[in-house]
């Protein structure tokens, strides 16, 4: 009996090896894409096992980390939620992140490769892997000012740095509390399923996702153009237009909101008071190529990442004449973000140097070590430095003796152009205020601002940038002023 | 001529051959400090300090091992001495993972019964008392064939008593007593079935083996002597159909093959028996619809997360992948999302995989074959074929039991409702392994102890007489002229 024992014995030592030859394929072969099946809870326990990474404005956290009883075991807390909900975006155990809470997630919750050596570290004495930080470029002074002004109506503001393109302000209204949909609870899922259904979209970033038209704040583009392609040798030549305008190729008139000078009117007068007639017949006379060529010099038509997306601001590339008019004074398909608009300001502040907008300075370990410093970037030179410094003088007549005469801050040069956008099919819906402007230093421009205001509730007539949009503008430049 | 002496001298004198208890006692010490470090660590990992329990269990298992230890030195001294090391360990492992597991609220709810270790460790305890009962009692395992055919139906009547009971988690392996627990009668059906098969076949194996015609280099049986694996073929297709349980049925069929083998040393009958197993089980494959789900489950087990989760089978196998080559850590895993009761008892591999890791489940696959093939060991080195029958007998039901859990576990075969021997929280399953090994142990002990008929005295003289003048010393009575003796080796003709 002993020789089909042997052969017993071999055969149990196979069905073990077999054992071990499959333990080794599911535990060695196969373990990463086990391990990181999207489906394995384990990736989401690692994610909240410990607390996330900060995100710091003027040296303070505007997030924060709280523990919870369930099986993440930290959640995320928000200081002023709703005010930063443009910038953080949210961090949710069921609904994932966004904005900078998901662009920057990876250094938020400790798992990037360049916080590795730390991490190995921590592994090594015994500590528990930790997040770091993103230290972003914004304001928060400037931020509140903008979010308060705003208050109840519906907007958004942009504000930057035009010298260096840092992002001082971003906010949107309405707005949400991320703290109250970080967890995953009953709550949380009730919150989320209230905001998503809220036909106000309190979790559209306006600023950087929503585009608007930006009626006649786009004729700083127009005159830019205008300028740069020589059309005019100087802002005070007359610009021998027609009053009334016919849309070439058409019958229609393109009409001025009231009775305003602008017959023959130079640009600076034109843009004093808004004269749709002047800056419609420039774009006209400039045609689609020369208008989109300078509506692309200032950012728009493209994707911009802030790093957080930026959706594109359209200028169309494609129009017959009368709707290449109707572009050159806001109206028509163009449509541009609160930051596009920002960006334009910008760039005519900082002497036709267009800087790539940005809002994190820097990331860093939890040593507090810089892993990735921001450094500015120039985007292009949107218009000639004469250009622009005609174009300061232009839009500082608007907030001197313009439109935008509540933009004034006493003891400061302040340039800025107002826009009421109309919008909705026959213009109907009610009108998008705007306000873009800057103010000017001696050591040159340290704040560019877009502010446009949507809003339903307030009456047809009071809605006009230099009413509505151009106060919120002011307090945020006064607030990046004070500093 | 010297060369002979010398090898004659050595094995008659067995009386100097070691009987292995101190390399025992110095095994069992790492056998116990093992899952007593392991205790501390999952308490160091949980709560960062040592759990204040560890001083109670290490002396519980210390003292389960310590009595085990010296009853073998009492009644069983010239066993195996791996047998009982490497049942403590496991045991004693096996405990620290329930403990851990314990500690997961999730899985240690009332409507799951609460805490399973402290249960566990009774269990054990009992286990273990019947471990000794049986080196007490059963002097000699041939007493054992006297029960030949009431083994028979005693292992009959267990294994279809679950038919009445209801089905747990699919399959009906239990039997039910309210207000007392639940029994899985199959454990012990399992040792029993190897009584009856070892009785069966030692009085049989003569005709099974000789009768028989050759057809394409096979001794094909005699149709006639088809009777009796047609009889345990159709009684294991019976239970697979009423039980639902494709393990059961691999191991009882699969442990008649094999003994079947053994006894009549035709391979014919293997053939026989594969062809009969795989036809039945693809029969049933295809009707069974427990069978079907498991089998569906096996083949794909991230099949419909997006609609119902991820089933129990997926959660294993990240559970497996989470580990990796070293393992979590004890403590640190997550196979609490297993969910349910199985985490504990069916699915315990998993947790050892993912916080033992590769190299740990890896280690602990390899105690078991170390304990596999000391029981083939024990086979090869028993004198009467009864023994030997039953040796190979209960260390393949071990190697089965073991096969088909692992590697329904780890997704190798379909998943049956089996549980790792002394590794996994049943009391049914741990006191049938201990008294598995008690056999095991009675069965080795009777291989190599010394023929009672010698005296010492008069033996140690022949010893001595025969290095002085080999060829001057008459013979010996015959006892065993080498361990793998066959004292009753049928005459092929």
């Amino acid at each position: 009996m002993n020789k089909p024992l042997r052969r017993v014995a071999i055969f149990c030592g196979l069905l073990i090896f077999a054992l071990l030859l499959r333990d080794n394929w599911i535990q060695f072969v196969e373990a990463d894409s086990l391990k990181n099946n999207p489906n394995n809870r384990r990736i989401a326990i690692n994610e909240y096992a410990q607390p996330r990474g900060d995100i710091i404005v003027d040296g303070k956290a505007i997030t924060g980390s709280t523990t919870t009883g369930g099986d993440f075991k930290y959640k995320r807390t928000y200081t002023d939620g709703p005010m930063w909900a443009p910038v953080t975006g949210f961090a949710s155990q069921a609904y994932g992140t966004n904005m900078l809470e998901g662009v920057d997630d990876n250094i938020l919750n400790g798992t990037d490769d360049r916080l590795f050596f730390n991490n190995t570290l921590d592994m090594l004495t015994g500590k528990n892997k930790q997040g770091g930080d993103v230290v972003t470029t914004l304001n928060a002074k400037a931020q509140a000012a903008a979010f308060n002004g705003l208050g109840n109506k519906k907007g958004a503001v942009a504000a930057i740095d035009p010298q260096t393109g840092a992002i001082l302000a971003l906010a949107s209204t309405p707005s949400y509390d991320p703290s109250k949909i970080a967890g995953n609870s009953k709550s949380d899922q009730a919150n989320w399923q209230s905001l998503n259904a809220d036909s106000n979209q309190p979790m559209l970033n306006r600023a950087l996702r929503e585009t608007y038209p930006p009626g006649s704040t786009f004729k700083v583009v127009t005159a830019a153009a205008a300028l740069d392609n020589g059309l005019y040798a100087s802002i005070d030549q007359p610009t021998d237009s027609p009053l009334p305008y016919t849309l070439p190729d058409t019958t229609t008139q393109l009409n001025n909101e009231g009775n305003i000078p602008c017959k023959n009117a130079t640009l600076r007068v034109a843009l004093q008071y808004s004269c749709n007639t002047v800056y419609g017949h420039i774009g006209a006379q400039l045609g689609l190529t020369k208008m989109l060529d300078q509506a692309k010099k200032f950012g728009f038509d493209q994707d911009l990442f802030t790093p957080v997306r930026a959706v594109p601001s359209v200028f169309p590339e494609k129009m017959n004449a009368p709707q290449t008019a109707l572009s050159s004074i806001g109206q028509f398909d163009t449509a541009a973000t609160p930051l596009q608009m920002a960006m334009v300001a910008a760039a005519i502040a900082n002497d036709g140097k267009l800087m790539k907008p940005y809002m994190v300075d820097q990331l860093r370990a939890p040593n507090l070590n810089v892993i990735e410093q921001t450094t500015p970037q120039i985007m292009g030179q949107a218009v000639t430095p004469q250009t622009a410094q005609s174009l300061q003088q232009m839009m500082e007549t608007v907030v001197s003796s313009g439109t935008g005469t509540n933009a004034q801050i006493p003891g400061v040069t302040v340039g800025g152009k107002t826009g009421t956008a109309q919008h909705g099919v026959a213009n109907s819906a009610l009108p998008y205020a705007w306000f873009i402007s800057y103010a000017k230093t001696s050591s040159g421009s340290p704040v560019a601002v877009a502010v446009v205001v949507e809003d339903g509730e307030a009456n047809r007539d009071d809605i006009s940038g230099g009413g509505l949009a151009a106060p919120i503008a002011k307090s945020v430049m006064e607030a990046v002023l004070n500093k | 001529m010297s060369s002979i002496s010398i090898s004659t001298t050595t094995t008659v004198t067995p009386v100097g051959a070691p009987n292995r208890r101190n390399t025992e006692l110095a095994l069992l010490v790492f056998a116990v400090l093992v899952p007593v470090l392991a205790y501390a660590n999952v308490g160091l990992a949980k709560d960062g300090s040592v759990p204040g329990g560890m001083f109670g269990y290490g002396l519980g298992l210390s003292l389960l091992a310590g009595t085990a230890h010296l009853m073998v030195r009492k009644f069983a001294p010239y066993s195996d001495p791996l047998i009982l090391p490497i049942t403590t360990l496991l045991n004693g492992l096996g405990l620290v993972l329930i403990y851990r597991l314990d500690l997961e609220p999730s899985i240690t709810t009332r409507a799951l019964g609460g805490p399973k270790a402290p249960g566990q460790l009774m269990w054990s305890a009992l286990a273990v008392a019947l471990f000794i009962g049986i080196l007490v009692f059963l002097k000699d395992h041939r007493i054992l064939q006297r029960y030949t055919y009431i083994s028979g139906v005693v292992a009959l009547v267990l294994l279809i008593a679950p038919v009445f009971f209801p089905a747990i988690n699919g399959s009906k392996l239990w039997i039910v007593i309210p207000g007392v627990g639940s029994l899985q009668p199959g454990e012990f059906a399992k040792i029993i079935l190897a009584v009856f098969f070892a009785g069966y076949l030692m009085v049989k194996r003569d005709a099974l083996a000789l009768a028989s015609r050759r057809f394409m280099g096979l001794y094909l049986p005699r149709g006639r002597d088809l009777g009796p694996i047609l009889v345990i073929w159709a009684l294991s297709m019976m239970i697979l159909v009423l039980e639902d349980d494709l393990g059961s049925t691999l191991l009882y069929f699969g442990l008649f093959v094999v003994m079947l083998y053994i006894a009549t040393e035709r391979i014919s009958w293997v053939v026989v028996g594969l062809l009969l197993a795989s036809g039945g089980a693809t029969a049933v494959g295809l009707t069974s619809p427990h069978v079907k789900v498991r089998i569906h489950n096996w083949l794909d087990p991230f099949a419909g997360i997006a609609q119902h989760g991820a089933s129990e089978a997926a959660q294993v196998a990240w559970s497996f992948g989470s580990g990796g080559v070293l393992g979590e850590g004890l403590g640190q895993g997550f196979s609490r999302l297993i969910g349910g009761i199985g985490v504990k008892s069916d699915y315990i591999l998993a947790t050892v995989g993912e916080e033992l890791g590769l190299a740990g489940l890896m280690a602990v696959l390899l105690l078991y074959m170390l304990l596999i093939e000391r029981g083939i060991r024990i086979a090869l080195a028993a004198r009467d074929p009864f023994g030997k029958l039953l040796a190979i007998g209960l260390a393949s039901a071990m190697m089965l039991q073991v096969f088909v859990v692992a590697g329904g576990v780890t997704g190798l075969i379909p998943l049956t409702g089996m549980t790792m021997p002394f590794l996994a929280q049943g009391g049914s399953s741990v006191v049938a392994n201990w008294a598995l090994v008690a056999i095991l142990l009675r069965i080795s002990d009777t291989a190599r102890r010394p023929p009672v008929s010698h005296h010492h005295p008069q033996r140690k003289r022949f010893a001595l007489l025969r290095r002085l003048n080999p060829s001057a010393t008459p013979s010996p009575t015959p006892i065993a002229s080498s361990t793998d003796a066959e004292p009753t080796q049928v005459v092929r003709l």
